[in-house]
């Protein structure tokens, strides 16, 4: 390190009160930022689990579905029309209602039941125990085994259970990618066995599911779909449709917002003013420096130095912060939804990049202004 | 070689603008040589600090020239100054203005580090300089820790360091008792003035005239009189 950086930090890091002050305002707003965002990506996660956990290629959809757990039903035309298009190798029904379950304890819990089509299984999850042929038992359902799984009483083989009056049985556990959003467990069984023990409308098809014959010829089946005035989105695509809905139509995606925001406006107040403190307390040592020799490059890549350096080591301590923080949450709260992503992690390093920028900006700016011969007069 | 350090022709410095405007210096010329320890006095307020500023490159003249060793120092660009003023010239403050986080030998090592120097090496030569000045043994302490004898002696220090050929002292006594100011003096015209050096004092100080060579005394920003204890060429070559 040059010797004029190792003067920049031994400024910085001696003046322990204030270095620390800085250190907790920036950790302080990156622990903010990122609690912030990774809550918002882990409620948007599990807002497209169904869409993960059914390992569908195309969804078919009514335009005006937002999310796989309010489904409009689709009359039985779409299903046939759809398996005549072209490229469409098979195009099977799914069925998603919710129902109450009847515990052995005699306590009730709501759950999602997937009805998953009779011939095929088409979007079956992978089974951890059971077999699948045993969807076909009598009154035979598999739990998903995910966060919400124990709110079944941890059900295994052969657990027994009523739903909506009729008997239903454990035959299986299924594995899934993600837990979904809103807190309640997920039964997988035959897509008749649902419409039978679920009261439905005159329509039963939530979902069309479609595997093409190649990816080539998915364009192609959206146009005939959209021809129909249904909408046939490719997982990637429901599942944005999904995040669009939750970020821009719902209080959710605004309020994380706006608390990003108002975490980063008090992170750059604090981590700034802080700095323009400590810079305007050492302008005296800076205009000395100057007067001895250093040239004004040099003060600057001092100032800089010393921002960078406080806003890295912040940096590292507020994501220290927030992950223990989720994971501590998760102790307690299995299906805690924040997740700490990439995406995250980036945006904070650029939010305390932008705080670090703006700290030495007004740094530099005093720095640069100040006349020796002011402190030469004393 | 040159025998005059620094020759200031018709400096002149107001402040602020025209309806409030306050002439600081008026019409100073004067020679500073090398071998010589040249006193500016005069009362509060007469412009000595600001025109020391100006002859050592820290406060641009409105009107005048200065040049040091031949070169005219208001005519370089603000990083050549910068150079000159690390490499040509030191100074002490008034108030010293050491770091306070930083120990008494990094202190005295900035004019080095700011010349390149490596770090270590120049905490090394940080040491010999304080051994000059008696501090030897106060190196790893914060400046804060020292009295302000010591504390001006660090800064005398730090002046010398980085071997300038030129070194201003603005009031180095005026916040000392007596005997420490005349000792400082004492020091700086025994230990640190040498040929090959030029020394410009500012004081009040009228108990330290017997170390001068020439004292020269400002009043309302003109320099009144010039007294000469020792001769030196006026502006010609030894
Ligand atoms: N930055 C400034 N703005 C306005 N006026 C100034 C400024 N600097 C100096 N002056 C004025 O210029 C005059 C000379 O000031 P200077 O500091 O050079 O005096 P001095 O002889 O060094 O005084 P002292 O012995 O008190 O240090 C004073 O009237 C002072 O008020
Ligand atoms: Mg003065």
């Amino acid at each position: 390190m040059s010797g004029i950086l190792k003067i920049a930090l031994k400024l910085l890091v001696n003046d322990k009160s204030k270095f620390a002050a800085l250190l907790i305002g920036i950790t302080f707003a990156v622990f903010l930022m990122v609690m912030m965002t990774s809550m918002f990506s882990g409620i948007l996660a599990r807002s497209s689990s169904s869409v993960y956990n059914i390992g569908a290629k195309i969804w078919v959809m009514d335009p005006a579905v937002n999310n796989a757990s309010s489904s409009i039903p689709m009359p039985d035309y779409v299903l046939s029309t759809a398996r005549s298009i072209k490229g469409v190798k098979y195009a099977e029904p799914i069925y998603f209602g919710g129902a109450q379950v009847k515990l052995k304890s005699g306590v009730y819990q709501a759950v999602t039941v997937v009805g998953l089509d009779n011939a095929t299984l088409y979007g079956r999850p992978n089974l951890i125990e059971g077999n699948i042929a045993d969807i076909y038992g009598e009154n035979a359902f598999f739990v998903a085994k995910d966060a919400e799984y124990s709110k079944l009483e941890n059900p295994k083989v052969g657990t027994e259970f009523e739903i909506n009056d009729f008997r239903g049985v454990v035959v299986g556990l299924a594995q899934v990618a993600s837990s979904g959003l809103f807190g309640v467990p997920t039964l997988y069984t035959t897509y008749s066995r649902a419409i039978t023990y679920i009261p439905s409308t005159r329509f039963t098809t939530s979902f069309i599911l479609i595997e093409p014959k190649s990816e080539a010829d998915t364009p192609y089946i959206q146009e005939q779909i959209h021809k129909l005035g249904y909408e046939a989105l490719t997982r990637d695509q429901f599942v944005k449709k999904i995040t669009d809905f939750y970020t821009y139509k719902t209080g959710i995606g605004m309020n994380i917002l706006m608390m990003t925001a108002i975490s980063f406006i008090v992170g750059l107040s604090i981590s700034g003013q802080t700095f323009y403190t400590f810079i305007l307390e050492n302008l005296e040592k800076f205009g000395a420096l100057k007067a001895i020799g250093a040239k004004g490059s040099e003060l600057i890549s001092m100032i800089l130095f010393q921002a960078s350096f406080t806003a890295l080591i912040g940096y590292g301590l507020g994501v220290g912060l927030a992950s223990s923080m989720i994971i501590l949450a998760r102790i307690r709260i299995p299906d805690y939804a924040a997740q700490v992503t990439y995406t995250t992690l980036g945006f904070a390093f650029v939010m305390v990049l932008i705080i670090a920028g703006f700290s030495s900006y007004i740094g530099v700016r005093k720095v640069l202004q100040i006349q020796p011969f002011d402190i030469f007069r004393g | 070689m040159e025998r005059v350090a620094i020759r200031a022709k018709g400096l002149v410095k107001w402040f602020g603008d025209e309806a409030t405007r306050t002439i600081a210096v008026r019409d100073a010329s004067f020679e500073a040589h090398y071998g010589e320890m040249l006193y500016i006095v005069g009362p509060s307020g007469s412009g000595k600090t600001t025109l020391l500023s100006m002859v050592s490159g820290i406060l641009k003249p409105n009107e005048g020239s200065v040049s040091v060793e031949g070169r005219d120092l208001w005519q370089m660009t603000d990083d050549e100054i910068a150079d000159l003023r690390l490499n040509k010239i030191g100074f002490v403050f008034q108030d010293y203005h050491l770091f306070p986080r930083l120990t008494t030998a990094e202190n005295v090592a900035i004019p080095l580090i700011l010349k390149k120097m490596e770090w270590n090496k120049a905490l090394e030569v940080a040491l010999e300089y304080l051994d000059i000045v008696g501090l030897k043994d106060r190196a790893q302490l914060p400046p804060v820790k020292l009295s302000g004898g010591e504390q001006q002696r660090v800064a005398i220090a730090r002046a010398i360091a980085g071997r300038p050929d030129i070194l201003i002292f603005d009031e180095p006594t005026a916040s000392l008792d007596g005997d420490t100011g005349r000792k400082i003096v004492e020091f700086i015209k025994t230990k640190i003035l040498n040929r090959e050096r030029c020394i410009i004092i500012v004081t009040h100080d009228s108990r330290i005239d017997e170390y001068a060579d020439t004292i020269m005394k400002m009043e309302d920003g003109k320099i009144i009189g010039v007294e000469k204890k020792t001769e030196f060429a006026p502006g010609v070559e030894q």
